[in-house]
């Protein structure tokens, strides 16, 4: 494409359906402490 | 939903659903501004007359052709197809714990969120059965999860720091018997660490958090000690010796930026110089009377410099001397899956708080409101109607972060500041929120920049 640089592969959806195992980090997002962002987690199944 | 916008030079559209994130010229950026869902395979003529004459219509044609491609793709104006799986939220085991290990602190930092270490219940170290006591809690309320963490928090942790070792003797003693994998965390200000403590901190401690604001000055204007003088001096060597002993294990440097230095990027770049790689400087929450507290009219101050540092950090990457800023780390392909997204921290659900008399709260940011006390491990009492509030609570529950851009990545923000500035768990805190969605941004950007 000419106009349009695509930077990932957008599994957002298909994560959905085999996500949720719960064997991730927790992640507060208080400045407080650990202060993950969500997003810039690993998968433990990956 | 999309979101767009412009940012050093890039132009960003984000498909909120799909998650995909594309870089996009100034023809589509403003051809965007015209759409709206459902596309039809022809550009819409409004869109076509208000940019011809500065654009060829074969380009305007082309261009839309490129997003209507995406759109067919299920990567632009994608569908929300995930309020389903927020109806599914219920009550999971519970895999973190909080342990304030000590109610005491040898600092006095001024904006200090647990009133300098003692969370206004009187300065109290844990026992040792008490700590154990929530270990036999976690072991049994985290069910069938295998990785289980325990972060040991304070005040300052290291007061009590034979309770800490005990703890972890006892926690490790049971790995096998249970099938569990600990997971380790400590936070700490730094002033007690010495060569013993080093040692087991590297050996046991999956991550370490060490406190310090950044250039002298700034650290020690609100990292004091009891009588006033500063600890920047006695700390910096210590975290040096540490980082260096520690290999290539997880650890960061955190700092606090409040209204004193809203030139902040200096504080991280500081902190680098010193010779750490893993930095993190985040704002200071703090009710709005406070002197040192952020307010909205320090918006367009921060944003600058949240854009100051990412262009520095892109140059530095480019440079080969990039290090990590936890702010702006984002990972677009291998992030948590939506599930993680949508529930966020996990405060009161799968994340507890434990209290130095056993008392268990829903995280350590609610210790010490009575109202939101939630059992004991003494007891080995929960209170799971309080568990289910939480376990429910996900950006679906809020209404302002359903129709938020950033939801995915920020996860709904932090309860308990919701419920201290907005007055409830569900109502995000609007200065959270702008600078989440600037660091974001910026975020994405860089991405886009390092992917040149
Ligand atoms: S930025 Fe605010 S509104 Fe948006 S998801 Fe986060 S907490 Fe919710
Ligand atoms: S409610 Fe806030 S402070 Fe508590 S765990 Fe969640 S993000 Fe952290």
């Amino acid at each position: 494409m000419k106009h349009i640089k695509t930077l990932n592969k957008a599994n957002l959806k298909e994560s959905a359906a085999k996500g949720g195992c719960g064997e991730c980090q927790a992640s507060c997002q208080s400045a407080c402490k650990t202060s993950c962002t969500v997003a810039n987690q690993k998968c433990e199944k990956k | 939903m999309i979101h767009t916008y412009e940012l050093n030079g890039y132009h960003i559209l984000l498909d909120v659903n799909s998650g995909a994130v594309h870089l996009v010229d100034k023809l589509c950026f403003e051809l965007l501004s015209f759409l709206t869902p459902p596309l039809s395979e022809r550009c819409p003529d409004a869109a076509l007359a208000a940019l011809d004459g500065r654009y060829s219509k074969a380009d305007i044609a082309a261009c839309y052709g490129e997003l209507y491609r995406l759109y067919t793709d299920g990567l632009l104006f994608s569908e929300d197809s995930y309020a389903q799986f927020a109806d599914q939220m219920v009550s999971s085991p519970v895999k973190a714990l909080c342990l304030h290990i000590a109610h005491d602190c040898n600092l006095r930092c001024s904006y200090c969120f647990a009133s300098t270490g003692d969370f206004g219940a009187g300065r109290k170290l844990m026992p040792v059965e008490t700590g154990k006591k929530a270990i036999d809690f976690l072991l049994k309320r985290s069910y069938g999860r295998r990785n289980l963490e325990v972060d040991f928090f304070g005040g300052e942790p290291l007061m009590n720091f034979d309770a800490v070792k005990e703890v972890v003797a006892y926690a490790r003693s049971k790995e096998a018997e249970y099938g569990k994998n600990f997971r380790f965390t400590i936070t700490t200000n730094g002033l007690l660490l010495n060569d013993d403590s080093i040692d087991f901190i590297n050996r046991e401690m999956s991550n370490v958090v060490l406190s310090i604001d950044g250039r002298q000055e700034v650290n020690d204007r609100v990292r004091a000690r009891v009588d006033g003088s500063g600890s920047y001096d006695a700390i910096v060597p210590k975290y040096r010796r540490l980082v260096e002993a520690r290999g290539d294990r997880d650890y960061y440097v955190r700092g606090t930026f409040t209204k004193y230095n809203l030139d902040f990027s200096k504080d991280v770049f500081h902190l680098n110089e010193l010779g750490f790689d893993q930095i993190s400087v985040e704002p200071v929450v703090a009710p709005e009377t406070a002197p040192y507290a952020l307010t909205e009219d320090d918006l367009p101050a921060i944003f600058a410099e949240y854009e100051k540092l990412s262009r520095e950090l892109i140059a530095r990457e480019k440079a080969g001397r990039g290090f990590n800023f936890f702010h702006f780390m984002l990972d677009l392909d291998q992030g948590p899956c939506a599930i993680k997204r949508l529930r966020g921290c996990g405060c009161g659900n799968e994340y507890v708080a434990v209290t130095p008399d056993g008392d268990i709260y829903p995280c350590h940011q609610f210790v010490g409101m009575e109202d939101w006390k939630m059992g004991s491990v003494l007891t080995d009492t929960l209170d799971l109607e309080k568990k289910d509030l939480f376990a429910r609570t996900n950006i679906y529950s809020k209404p302002e972060c359903q129709a938020c851009w950033a939801k995915f990545y920020c996860s709904g923000g932090c309860s308990a500041n919701s419920l201290q500035y907005a007055g409830s768990i569900t109502k995000p805190h609007r200065l959270s929120c702008e600078l989440e969605k600037k660091r974001l941004e910026c975020a994405i950007m860089i991405k886009a920049a390092l992917s040149e």
